[in-house]
């Protein structure tokens, strides 16, 4: 793959984001990493609609997506995506404080990649986000559909 | 109806049989009374014949002329019944006899005053002659009892019709009278049928008199009116109940809804917080490693502690309410494998030190696998943790059947703990040692007390300072498999 595709986090805390950057920063990962902040903002990002109407319309390697978040959750942005042709195939990967059960078995239900609980320990998170860019925009190879539609 | 055929039945019986056998006596009574009347009277009839013959024959022997008595024996000859007549003079020799030359087959004692025997068939008078005070001799009057047979013929027949004719008239009567019993019983037994068929409590039976019958109804009626009050009251009280039930779960549904996402807020709002302030302090960690002397160090190192274990405070509190809330699932668990498994991953962390395992056959239970787990993934660690300050620790872990439960203890010959504080063992957030001392957030035993409280057990702890300390818990013996035998834990 001579071209990285761009890395979509949807993250409604800043500091999150600051953190999350400063993860991906540290593993040096060479994909373009888009930040919207809200589940709405995803969507359009996704859609290519509204603020993104103009966008290249080229699917992201891997959604980064936080669960809570404001006018759309992440839950409804991963169902929505999952309804749609073109961006089913996009891997998702749900990252969030959250250990509550159901909205694990809720996110699978919905057919997420994967899901990471951000761990409160700065290196952990670290870590998770680490595996994540390196399993998702590096060594996993997207579907044929996406690749041929990202061509 | 079969009942009531049965009752009307039984009625019928019962009166045909007191008439019947009631004129069945009269009529014996009847019948005997003639009897002895009817003899009565022939002895009587007879005896006065005799008398007659008597005083007709005393020429005849006081004058020894046979042939003159003979002739007044003979007079009798228009009568058919008498059979035997004859005359003895006064010593007692035969005189005369009619018809002639029979003699009677008794022997013949001179009676001086009149005398009448009742044979089997027949009927004897034995009558002295007497003339102006003298006695001749005595007469003899044998009569068969043909009368007295054809009398008794006519008159047991007649009884016998009469009885017959009363038997018919009484069943006639019976059959008509044994409605006024059979009916209201009909009618009674009717509405009980319904009534116990039916569960319809507001069938009413007719009262058709007012004798003991009309009272038994009426109480009857009485107490399905009772019944009928009170069915209607109890299901009133069970619609009550059954609304009160609804809007108490309802009401629970929602505290129940209001605490889980109280529960979900604080795993997601009060945990993002604790993750920027570890996450900033790596980071500023990172970006001042060059001017950070070992006082900074130290405090940026507090800072991230802190963090981190608010943070496992919070997971613990979180694991704990769900505990409480999660729905409990049912299989057969395995102690001594679970046991097993434990040690294993104990085992696999070489940063312990060797323990002295005596670990007794354990049971097959009942219960939430995952719970039962953690139950005593807690206890076992436990054990480990506050046996770990002995040069040799020993962890026991053996179970005892009592008469309803199956008791399991865990043991080991750690630090212990003053009994005096027994009872905060199991209260969330309860510790009887410094952070310093043994890591630990105090949650492990509230949810081991948790669970196995919902597993419907009990659980209770025993320890001395310095003598170690052992830790029971009880589960229901409805909840051990009654199919597996106990095990030795590998």
């Amino acid at each position: 793959m001579s071209e990285l595709k761009r890395v979509l986090l949807a993250e409604d805390s800043a500091k999150d984001i600051e953190l999350t950057l400063a993860a991906l920063d540290e593993y040096r990962l060479a994909n373009e990493v888009v930040v919207v902040r809200d589940g709405a903002q995803a969507w359009e990002y996704l859609s290519c609609t509204g603020a993104y109407a103009d966008r290249t319309p080229v699917s992201p390697a891997v959604v980064l997506l936080d669960l809570k978040m404001p006018k759309m959750d992440g839950l409804e942005v991963l169902k929505r995506m999952r309804g749609d042709a073109t961006l089913r195939a996009v891997p998702v990967v749900i990252l969030t404080s959250s250990r509550e059960e159901r909205d694990i078995i809720e996110g699978y239900k919905l057919g997420v990649n994967a899901y990471v609980v951000k761990p409160v320990g700065f290196d952990d998170f670290v870590d998770a986000v680490k595996n994540l860019g390196l399993f998702w925009a590096v060594l996993n190879q997207p579907p044929p559909g996406s690749a041929r539609r990202a061509a | 109806m079969k009942r009531a055929t049965t009752i009307r039945r039984k009625l019928i019986t019962a009166m045909m049989l007191t008439s019947t056998t009631v004129l069945l006596i009269i009529g014996a009574v009847l019948v005997l009374y003639d009897v002895v009347s009817f003899r009565r009277e022939l002895a009587t009839a007879l005896t006065t014949r005799a008398q007659i013959l008597a005083a007709n024959s005393t020429a005849a022997l006081a004058f020894e002329n046979p042939d003159d008595a003979r002739q007044t024996l003979g007079a009798l000859k228009s009568d058919p019944s008498l059979v035997l007549s004859a005359l003895y003079d006064r010593d007692g020799r035969l005189f005369a006899s009619y018809p002639d030359g029979a003699t009677p087959r008794a022997s013949i004692a001179s009676a001086h005053v009149p005398e009448f025997t009742f044979g089997p068939s027949r009927l004897v008078v034995l009558q002295p002659v007497i003339q102006d005070g003298r006695w001749l001799g005595t007469l003899y009057l044998e009569s068969d009892l043909r009368a007295l047979d054809t009398r008794l013929r006519l008159f047991v027949l007649v009884v016998l019709l009469a009885v017959a004719g009363s038997v018919a008239v009484a069943f006639a009567l019976a059959n008509w009278l044994q409605n006024g019993i059979a009916r209201p019983v009909r009618a009674l037994a009717e509405a009980a049928r319904r009534v116990s068929q039916d569960k319809d409590y507001s069938v009413r039976a007719q009262a058709m008199s007012d004798d003991e019958l009309g009272l038994l109804t009426g109480a009857f009626n009485d107490m399905l009116g009772a019944i009928q009050e009170r069915d209607a009251a109890l299901g009133q009280l069970n619609t009550d109940l059954e609304r009160r039930v609804k809007a108490r779960t309802a009401e629970l549904e929602a505290l129940n809804r209001e605490l889980e996402a109280f529960s979900y807020s604080v795993s997601h709002d009060l945990r993002a917080p604790l993750r920027h302030i570890n996450g900033f302090a790596a980071l500023l960690r990172d970006h001042i490693e060059q001017h950070l002397d070992d006082k900074g160090r130290h405090y940026l190192g507090h800072i991230s502690d802190s963090a981190r274990k608010m943070g496992q405070l919070i997971d613990d509190l979180l694991m704990f309410s769900r505990m409480g809330r999660q729905t409990m699932g049912s299989s057969e668990v395995d102690l001594a494998a679970l046991v097993a498994d434990l040690r294993g991953a104990h085992n696999a962390d070489a940063t312990h030190k060797a323990i002295v395992w005596h670990v007794r056959p354990l049971p097959v239970v009942h219960g939430d696998p995952a719970m039962l787990r953690l139950v005593l993934m807690n206890l076992i660690s436990n054990a480990i943790k506050y046996s770990s300050t002995q040069a040799t620790p020993e962890i026991t872990i053996a179970a005892e059947e009592t008469g309803d439960e199956v008791v399991i203890r865990v043991a080991d010959n750690g630090v212990g703990f003053d009994m005096a504080y027994a009872s905060k063992l199991f209260g969330v957030f309860q510790r009887l040692h410094r952070p310093e001392e043994f890591e630990g957030t105090g949650i492990g035993l509230a949810n081991v007390r948790r669970i196995v409280q919902r597993h419907g057990g009990r659980t209770w702890a025993e320890g001395e300072v310095d003598q170690g300390a052992t830790f029971f818990f009880s589960l229901p013996r409805d909840a051990r498999a009654e199919s597996h035998k106990p095990r030795e834990a590998a």
